[in-house]
């Protein structure tokens, strides 16, 4: 593999890294909050990139596709929140992980119904001539992802650790028992937690569609990816999130340089069942990643 | 375990009628129809029944949820046709073979992520589920791409030929009635009674000497070895196999049915079986693809109204009489 070569697989793990990164912190807005895993993040994904789709072939403007597309996962999430999770926060985890199941095929069979079979593509945002470096070349998209994501990751954190509101969901993380004693609203907090967290993936879903397309069914495999990625660096630590998703995203880069492009998706799985093997605590050590 | 013959008999006799009324009803089946499409319905439910049973144990006595049981059944259904078209490998032991390979996959997913609080072995499933999809589809040589297997030959034993839809409907039943029968005695096993107790508290059960994450990797191991047998049987019956078959719509619907059953007896299965082989016969005459939109709502409505441990009858109550919890 020459340097150009090299160059290349990182510039494109980069790209789908930023995606798997934002959905890694979607799971763990969630799971931090309530302990669940939401088995419909990579449907809130899939929806706001075929949503974007939609409003733009509608003859929307780009950037107003791409609010709006926002608009309609956030209102999704938060009645899904509203009417199944709400409900069931009392009745224990189980039962939350089973309505996010449901909610996944019912969101999944829905968007076919609406945007059909194909594969539906979003015009880059700005332009598709790429960028020379260093004998590899960068398609401008990659710096929109990147860049936006970076942009995300740092108002997250300013959100959670300088205002009152933030520091009352991460109260909730540590212990919600102990936060709800000191007048902090843990139904609130667990609103709130869903509404950023589709938020955030329906803006990846948007950002990744100029570049790989969007379909119904792609929601399962950047679902399994986002996980793979905030299991990767410690589920419930945001930063880990961050990290764990770049380095799929770069480590499945260079395996399709290396090994072959049809097994490009075989290599999330095999790193997650690896790292719940050899160290289920990720690399930055999860919140709760409890052995027996 | 007072592991004296007597009680060893008796857990394999059936402790109520109801099991004899089931097995009396659907084993007569044959005596009333000739009609093939009523009997290929029939068919399908019993191996679909064998699927939810595996699946119920898992979910309803361990607490795990899997996503990948489609790909278990394409598994089994794809590794007998595989060896039975290319390597000539007799059906029955291509049957098994294909099962041990499914409990193989099954204990390499269930070791890591069992040991783990949480649901990871739902995502790995997931995981499993789709990874197998791809595979289906890529390795070309092996399974024919999208295209799938034809002229899988259908099952026989010794003068018997069950090409016949009848005579194939008593053996798949059998099957499906015996692994039924094993799930309801199970519930009182040692294992049973081990699942029960970690489902209740896991650390009381394992400060009683309950290894907790293996007895929930043997029951994860059981229902991918039904899953896989299930889907040799449906192999042998449509005589031809495909990857659409074996998606995570499939999974997900599998564990739907469990969940409409309920989790406090393994009884639930039969009923969540019976509904996801009807319920689809009378959506599609209005609307093919909203099946899964209908399956995916249910769950989430159910999952809300009706405590996720109630059983069959107290659900049926429960929606009769309005809300009253029990």
């Amino acid at each position: 593999m020459t340097f150009e070569q090299l160059l290349q697989y990182i510039f494109s793990g980069l790209t789908s890294g930023s995606i798997y990164a934002l959905t890694a912190l979607g799971f763990t807005l969630i799971y931090n909050a309530t302990g669940l895993i939401n088995f419909a993040q990579g449907e809130l994904v899939m929806l706001g990139g075929l949503s974007a789709v939609g409003l733009y072939q509608a003859g929307l403007p780009l950037p107003v596709a791409f609010l709006g597309s926002l608009t309609i996962v956030l209102i999704v999430t938060v009645l899904f929140q509203q009417l199944a999770i709400r409900p069931l926060l009392s009745r224990g985890v189980l039962a939350q992980v089973i309505a996010t199941v449901g909610a996944s095929l019912a969101l999944r069979t829905a968007a076919m119904m609406i945007f059909g079979r194909e594969a539906l593509p979003l015009p880059a945002f700005s332009g598709d001539t790429p960028i020379r470096i260093f004998g590899a070349s960068l398609n401008p998209q990659t710096l929109w992802v990147v860049g936006s994501t970076l942009l995300i990751v740092l108002a997250l954190q300013l959100f959670y650790r300088r205002t009152l509101t933030g520091k009352a969901v991460r109260a909730c993380a540590v212990n919600p028992l102990a936060a709800r004693l000191m007048g902090v609203s843990y139904s609130n907090v667990v609103l709130l937690s869903f509404a950023v967290s589709g938020a955030i993936s329906a803006a990846a879903g948007v950002m990744i569609t100029p570049i790989s397309f969007m379909t119904y069914s792609s929601g399962a495999l950047l679902g399994l990816k986002g996980f793979a990625a905030a299991a990767l660096g410690g589920l419930g630590n945001p930063v880990g999130a961050v990290v764990g998703g770049v380095a799929l995203g770069i480590l499945e880069g260079l395996g399709v340089g290396l090994v072959s492009s049809g097994y490009k998706d075989a290599i999330a799985f095999v790193i997650l069942l690896l790292v719940l093997f050899l160290r289920p605590q990720g690399i930055f050590g999860g919140k709760a990643v409890e052995q027996e | 375990m007072s592991g004296g013959t007597s009680s060893r008999v008796s857990r394999f006799v059936p402790r109520n009628w109801s099991f004899a009324v089931l097995a009396v009803a659907v084993l007569l089946v044959p005596a009333f129809t000739r009609d093939t499409y009523i009997l290929s319905i029939f068919a399908f439910m019993a191996t679909r029944f064998m699927v939810v049973v595996g699946l119920w144990l898992l979910l309803g006595l361990a607490g795990q949820i899997s996503l990948g049981h489609a790909a278990f059944v394409g598994l089994g259904a794809y590794g007998s046709a595989i060896l039975v078209t290319r390597a000539d490998v007799n059906p029955w032991l291509a049957l098994v073979m294909s099962a041990v390979l499914a409990a193989a996959i099954a204990g390499l997913i269930g070791i890591p992520t069992l040991k783990l609080k949480g649901h990871y072995l739902a995502m790995a499933t997931m995981g499993f589920g789709e990874i197998i999809h791809i595979l289906l589809i890529q390795l070309k040589g092996l399974t024919n791409g999208t295209d799938g297997i034809t002229g899988i030959p259908p099952l026989s034993l010794g003068p018997l030929n069950f090409s016949d839809p009848r005579l194939y409907h008593l053996l798949v039943w059998v099957v499906a009635l015996i692994f039924f029968l094993l799930a309801l005695n199970l519930t009182n096993s040692r294992l049973g009674r081990a699942l029960q107790a970690l489902r209740r508290s896991e650390v009381a059960a394992q400060s009683l000497g309950v290894d907790t994450s293996w007895r929930k990797l043997q029951v994860f191991m059981l229902s991918a070895v039904a899953a896989s047998i299930a889907g040799s049987f449906d192999a042998h019956y449509v005589q031809f196999v495909s990857p659409d078959s074996f998606t995570l719509n499939v999974s997900v619907i599998l564990v739907c049915s469990v969940v409409i059953g309920g989790f406090r007896s393994v009884w639930g299965a039969v009923w969540g079986t019976l509904l996801i082989t009807i319920l689809p016969e009378i959506i599609k005459r209005f609307n093919e693809d909203a099946v899964n939109l209908v399956f995916g709502l249910l769950i989430i409505v159910i999952v809300v109204l009706l405590p996720v441990k109630s059983g069959p009858l107290a659900r049926l109550q429960l929606l009769l009489r309005g809300r009253e919890r029990l």
